[in-house]
């Protein structure tokens, strides 16, 4: 087990990106909130991997979100995995 | 709206027919320089596949059914549980390294289904080859969207206190969907318990 960052129930706020190159970030939850259900073990950044850049294994999360904070609506939640260096704890404003 | 996702799943199209002639040609070229075998990468994806298929994730979970000790080692940490059955994993008769896999099991009130928006990834040796509408853009931006109204599409109604939950396979992790038991079916056997169980029910759009 690597060192990770984030522990269940951390609220993260997903980077707001949109790179040419492949990512493993999907578009509807660029720049969402969600929480930390699990670190699910850490794995070479795909992004990287993609692109033929040399890369060390990183934390991988399942993040959920909720639809309604995503698309303004529904009942249901959506969980996404991860890589550490595309989430930050979200700002306590 | 449908407009926008067929212009998406043209693109999709187009992409996959150019990778497709790629890759007859790089299999052409390891043919002809005497590095692959004429027919050898058809041959390991048919003995591969013959292995691969929802019998596996049946089995599972037919298990889980009849032994709430091994549900609870199933949920808790699937790979390992997963051992126990001693299915032949088509890779190298253990489940690999790689091959991450989380087992969300439904419940009263509790719904799962799985889905990859970004391309189609779930457990193939556990649920078989992924049926077509599984890698449609459609079925991939409506699942996360409206998973309720994608559900009703293959006539299953998930009353509305239900919470639903659909994981997005956007790592190597994979997900397999546990079903819950049917009613009725107390006196069954493992092996007749499996026999319920269909792909769709392992993905989450079906009952069981």
């Amino acid at each position: 087990m690597t060192e990770h960052k984030f522990s269940p129930g951390t609220r993260v706020q997903v980077a707001r990106k949109d790179p040419y190159h492949h990512t493993r970030v999907p578009a509807y939850v660029r720049g969402a909130t969600g929480v930390i259900k699990s670190y699910d073990g850490s794995f070479n950044l795909a992004d990287l991997v993609a692109q033929g850049i040399p890369c060390t294994p990183e934390p991988v999360y399942c993040v959920q979100f909720e639809a309604q904070d995503l698309f303004g609506d529904g009942s249901h939640a959506i969980t996404v995995n991860i890589w550490e260096s595309s989430l930050s704890e979200e700002d306590k404003k | 709206m449908s407009g926008h996702h067929d212009d998406r799943s043209g693109h999709h199209d187009d992409r996959n027919g150019f990778n497709a002639a790629k890759i007859r040609w790089f299999e052409s070229l390891l043919e002809e320089n005497g590095l692959l075998a004429p027919g050898e990468v058809d041959d390991f994806l048919a003995s591969y596949l013959k292995q691969a298929n929802p019998n596996n994730g049946a089995r599972i979970v037919a298990r889980a059914w009849i032994d709430p000790a091994f549900r609870e080692r199933l949920v808790a940490d699937a790979p390992n549980a997963i051992r126990e059955l001693k299915l032949v994993d088509p890779s190298d008769g253990e489940v690999t390294e790689e091959q991450h896999l989380k087992v969300v099991s439904n419940s009263p009130g509790k719904h799962n289904m799985i889905v990859c928006t970004l391309c189609s990834c779930y457990p193939l040796w556990l649920l078989g080859p992924s049926p077509s509408w599984y890698k449609n853009p459609w079925y991939r931006a409506e699942a996360v969207r409206n998973p309720r109204g994608v559900l009703r599409e293959f006539g299953f109604e998930i009353p509305e206190p239900t919470e639903i939950t659909v994981w997005d396979a956007s790592s190597e992790m994979r997900y397999m969907v546990l079903p819950e038991r049917p009613e009725g079916t107390d006196g069954m056997s493992e092996e007749e318990l499996a026999e319920l169980v269909t792909r769709n029910g392992l993905i989450g759009v079906a009952p069981h």
